[in-house]
């Protein structure tokens, strides 16, 4: 099943008891994709998570992951997974961390020196290789965490707000090595708020609330181009209609707002206002960043 | 098999902690000091001037050493409490499971690999300490329990029984509460053995079997009972049977080992639980 896609679920919903975490979730993740799951608190983005690691039963909807049904053992030796809030056996070194994760991934024991020294120079960590996991900070707690995803070089791995304990540099450290991730092949899916984040190293993002997808796409099909915002009296309806073309076109009284153009045309829009005998006040042309989207979908005043 | 690896991990886990440490210091003062006592017991006659026959001796001894290792069986069953109750609660709540069962380990592996752990810390503890008390006894007063074996077989019976018990509550409750209804529960079966006998004495069904009832639900009294006959010594026995049917109530005292039947559904108790503990933790959302 290597053509399968890395992840496919279908209607996949999950009920705890009145509360509905996840309300059919229906999505396709091509292999080597750095797919970003965005949404606020609650959404259910770890609720998604936990569905296709198969830490608990769907409620209903089905899901492949790797080509596989959720939870096949197979599947699962080839995922790493960063969960979001977790803490390591404190009284284990992180190297213990690392080879007790080998040990259960199923890795040839004769890599497992090379696989945990790689993890620890990956995220590092390795002059902290012998601390004890109880002497660690949050952050270096969750770069061991982001080492023992990397173990065996993982077909998927799956990080769950990786960056959330992260200072700046930490951060800056998790993005490149997500883009190392992504030019290896390997199939990222990062689950996140954070969501400059996402912009700078995602391909795809699916935009969950309410345990619903409520866009998804590659970031250029979301944000689709620049907008611009233009006071301009004097123009009919059909006059402001025709200025659309090949964007989106809300019309706020004196306000026009353009969504989806080429920031290039924006001369171009005003001249033909100008021709159509509008007047123009202003123009204020902007690019529309995630957030903007991110929350013009859920529905807040930005 | 990750079985293995977990109970690895486990033993590695209740062995690097503090508390194993403190209860081997505390075992070994606990040794040293009733050694001690038992030494003593031979010049308990000079004070009546004569000294004490073997039978005597035999019979202090016994009931001493009876006493010792009923204080052995209650940290013994303490520590498995103790140990177990959080065995699994605690991973679950810091999130340790999320990253470990992500892997590809089956719930029964992650269940059966603790359990397995826990019995071999009980085994680590329990044997070197029992047996070097028996040991200590038998050099300084002469007297060997009459079934040593029997007696470790029963004791860390009674402490599977404990930790199997406690590793199903662990599936569902927090530690703590997991911990102290185990010990209350390994409370209540103690008294319903006490129970049962004054049933026996006073020829009452309905208190016997409330014993009996106890000694099949948790059968950590009715294991003790065999922890105790195998410490005493025939002549004890033989005196005792002689008093009739009153020393049924004495939780230190057993006339008759319990009966091999009651052996088997011992381990069928344990093999339940375990499976219910399985079964309880695969259907658990995390």
């Amino acid at each position: 099943m290597i053509d399968a896609p890395a992840i496919r679920t279908q209607e996949l919903t999950k009920r705890y008891g009145s509360i509905n975490a996840l309300a059919g979730l229906t999505m396709t993740i091509p292999r080597g994709d750095i797919f970003g799951f965005l949404g606020p608190n609650g959404a259910g983005k770890t609720t998604a998570v936990k569905l296709l690691l198969g830490l608990t039963p769907p409620t209903s909807g089905h899901a492949e992951v790797l080509g596989a049904p959720i939870g096949d053992r197979d599947a699962l030796r080839r995922v790493g997974y960063l969960p979001e809030l977790f803490r390591y056996q404190s009284w284990l070194t992180a190297r213990e961390v690392l080879a007790l994760h080998c040990e259960l991934a199923g890795i040839d024991r004769a890599a497992w020196q090379r696989e945990i020294e790689d993890a620890l120079a990956v995220v590092g960590l390795s002059d902290r290789g012998s601390g004890r996991i109880g002497t660690f900070s949050k952050g270096m707690q969750q770069r061991l965490g982001l080492g023992v995803a990397l173990l065996g070089a993982p077909d998927l791995v799956v990080l769950d707000e990786p960056t959330s304990a992260l200072d700046p540099v930490g951060r800056h450290d998790v993005r490149e090595i997500i883009r190392a991730l992504g030019e290896r092949g390997t199939t990222v899916f990062l689950n996140s708020h954070l969501l400059s984040e996402v912009e700078q190293v995602c391909h795809r993002v699916a935009i969950v609330d309410h345990g619903r997808v409520v866009a998804q796409g590659t970031l250029d099909e979301l944000l689709g181009g620049d907008t611009v915002r233009i006071r301009a009296t004097g123009l009919d309806r059909a006059a402001k209609m025709s200025l659309a073309r090949g964007g989106r076109l809300d019309d706020e009284g004196d306000w026009l707002v353009i969504r989806g153009i080429d920031g290039e045309r924006v001369p171009e829009i005003v001249a033909e206002i100008v021709r159509l005998g509008g007047q123009v006040y202003a123009v204020e042309p902007r690019h529309e960043s995630l957030e903007d989207r991110f929350l013009r979908l859920l529905g807040q005043p930005n | 098999m990750l079985a293995l690896t977990i109970a690895r991990l486990q033993l590695q886990e209740l062995l690097r902690r503090r508390l194993f440490l403190v209860l081997l210091l505390l075992t070994v003062v606990v040794i040293t000091l009733t050694t001690w006592g038992f030494s003593r017991i031979p010049s308990l006659g000079d004070s009546r001037g004569r000294p004490m026959t073997a039978v005597e001796i035999a019979a202090i001894a016994s009931q001493f050493l009876i006493l010792v290792m009923f204080m052995f069986s209650f940290v013994l069953a303490f520590s498995a409490v103790f140990a177990a109750s959080p065995a699994i609660s605690a991973e679950v709540e810091s999130g340790i499971t999320l990253a470990m069962l992500a892997r590809p380990i089956t719930r029964l592996e992650y269940v059966v690999g603790k359990w397995l752990g826990l019995i071999a810390t009980v085994l680590i503890y329990a044997i070197p300490a029992a047996t070097v008390q028996m040991v200590l006894v038998q050099i300084v007063v002469g007297y060997s329990a009459p079934h040593p074996i029997e007696f470790l077989a029963f004791v860390i019976g009674e402490a599977i029984v404990l930790v199997t018990l406690s590793l199903l509550l662990s599936t569902r409750f927090a530690g703590m509460v997991g911990g102290v209804s185990g010990l209350i529960l390994w409370g209540l079966a103690w008294m319903g053995g006490i129970v049962g006998g004054i049933g026996l004495v006073f020829e009452n069904a309905t208190l016997t079997h409330v014993g009996t009832a106890s000694k099949l639900i948790l059968p950590t009294d009715g294991l003790w009972r065999g922890a105790v006959w195998s410490l005493e010594p025939a002549s004890l026995i033989a005196a005792s049977r002689a008093a009739g049917a009153a020393a049924a109530a004495n939780p230190f005292f057993a006339a008759d080992p319990p009966p091999s039947a009651y052996v088997a559904w011992c381990v069928i108790w344990i093999t339940g639980m375990l499976g219910l503990a399985v079964w309880s933790f695969m259907r658990k959302e995390l």
